[in-house]
């Protein structure tokens, strides 16, 4: 399914809500990354994206949630993350999609590392990074 | 009779391999055997988490791993 799919049928199945608020994560082409990969442990991560969904969906009184992460090898350009939040108002729509992305990127169990000229390196989370996690407390 | 231990993230690399499968039962001081030295530094260190059949130990050196079960170790995520 592509995310245009996804999200026409994210649209449809909540065609209640007052707006809904999507947010596309790409590879960024730049610095001499040539490569990212994103590994998993599906044990913990899938539940722990299920509790986040339903963390946001209850904080923002949503109508409903769409999170999906690849993981795997991307190339610059490539989609990595979807997030999409439907609400009867827009504010808590968009603060949603922001808090779930917040989480996403310094919370979530996934192991990132990205390809340039030399290698591989393992990547962890920038300060700000924790600092937007932060915010949410 | 026997214990997965996965290595995740970094540790893959340090490990060399994805998994390892040794005799059960396992316990924390037999994982740190099993695990080699280089490894065993880093399960030292308070970042590291330990999960044993899909749940993080809130302890890791509680682990009592039976035989069949999952052991991951987890380096610190970085996210998506």
């Amino acid at each position: 399914m592509s995310v245009g799919e996804a999200l026409a049928a994210f649209n449809a199945a909540h065609d209640g809500a007052g707006g809904v608020v999507s947010f596309l994560g790409k590879v960024r082409p730049e610095g001499g990354v040539k490569a990212l990969e994103l590994s998993h442990y599906e044990p913990l991560t899938l539940p722990g994206m299920q509790d986040l969904a339903e963390q946001a969906r209850e904080r923002f009184d949503l109508a409903g949630v769409l999170a999906w992460h690849r993981i795997g090898v991307m190339k610059p350009g490539e989609a990595i993350v979807l997030v999409a939040t439907a609400a009867r108002h827009r504010r808590n729509a968009f603060e949603a999609a922001d808090f779930l992305m917040d989480h996403l990127k310094s919370a979530a169990w996934l192991w990132k590392r990205e390809r340039r000229d030399d290698g591989w390196h393992w990547i962890e989370p920038r300060d700000q990074d924790h600092e937007d996690l932060a915010r949410w407390n | 009779m026997s214990v997965t231990i996965l290595f995740l993230g970094p540790l893959r690399d340090l490990a060399g391999e994805q998994e390892r499968e040794v005799a059960a039962p396992l316990d924390w001081k037999g994982l740190l055997e099993a695990v080699g030295p280089e490894i065993a530094e880093q399960l030292g260190e308070e970042r590291v988490n330990v999960a044993c059949k899909g749940k993080v130990l809130a302890d890791k050196r509680t682990l009592h791993a039976e035989d069949g079960d999952e052991v991951a170790l987890l380096p610190p995520v970085s996210g998506g």
